[in-house]
């Protein structure tokens, strides 16, 4: 079994991940448990996972990335998909990749500034 | 299940699926595959999210087997092949199986209605204790 994984950077009080590797459901399962290790440790204000790199989302990593974001979203730390592939988007819908619960942006930009802004929504509840 | 259209296969090739890094590999092949012969990304695409789902059955449920790719040419039609083959338990029921949601295993049952959806053609055969057959064709568009 590869150790590769998928690695969390931090910036500010936000994670980013940026999926660079052919996600194997090894892989997938290691950032599932990895990111949601962090949000616990750094006590993340939320969380960009960048997919421009991914070539293919199947049932099983789109079912990761969501579940992903649910467990940070339980966590008070809001998560925000972005760059998706054309081609990937199209496919994901086809084949009925439930990921309609996922925030997304078209890029790392417009990302941060969505997540700044639930994030500030977030301390306007009182809830941070 | 008889290879049907024999005679048009150009180019033939196998994937062992028997570690989770094979699936991986099953993906790359088809990917390269389908580029080579000028299928289109939203295709490739396809193709390939459709290989990545019955490689993943073939290594999970089928307990391993292996994945076939013939290059068809069929007068001025040009396609891919994949033929997913294991000699695991079989499935019960197939039309259940094909049904949106099913699952035995950790996926989601998206898997055979899903990637049915996303080919051009789809066969699947199956018996008890024998093992499962999936052959899925897409066309160049």
């Amino acid at each position: 079994m590869t150790l590769e994984r998928i690695p969390i950077l931090r910036m500010g009080r936000v994670l980013l991940v940026s999926i660079q590797i052919e996600m194997s459901d090894h892989v997938a399962l290691a950032l599932q448990d990895d990111l949601t290790a962090r949000i616990a440790d750094q006590g993340a204000a939320g969380v960009l996972i960048d997919i421009s790199a991914l070539t293919m989302v199947d049932s099983f990593i789109g079912r990761t990335i969501a579940n992903i974001a649910k467990m940070a979203s339980i966590m008070n730390a809001p998560t925000v998909l972005v760059g998706m592939q054309p081609a990937v988007a199209i496919t994901v819908v086809e084949l009925g990749v439930p990921l309609a619960g996922v925030r997304t942006a078209l890029d790392v930009d417009r990302g941060m500034k969505l997540l700044e802004s639930l994030c500030a929504e977030r301390e306007a509840s009182g809830n941070a | 299940m008889a290879t049907r259209d024999d005679m048009s296969v150009v180019k033939r090739d196998t994937v062992a699926l028997q570690t989770e890094s094979d699936v991986v590999r099953a993906r790359q092949t088809v990917r390269s595959w389908a580029q080579d012969i000028g299928f289109t990304l939203v295709d490739t695409t396809k193709l390939v999210t459709a290989a990545s789902e019955l490689a993943r059955n073939t290594f999970d449920h089928g307990g391993g087997g292996e994945m076939q790719l013939e290059l068809h040419d069929q007068g001025d039609r040009r396609g891919l092949r994949l033929v997913f083959v294991d000699h695991g338990p079989g499935i019960a029921d197939i039309d259940l199986a094909m049904r949106d949601g099913f699952t035995t295993g950790k996926g989601m049952g998206m898997g055979l209605g899903g990637s049915r959806r996303l080919v051009n053609e789809f066969e699947i055969e199956s018996q008890l204790a024998v093992g499962t057959r999936v052959a899925i064709t897409r066309w160049r568009t």
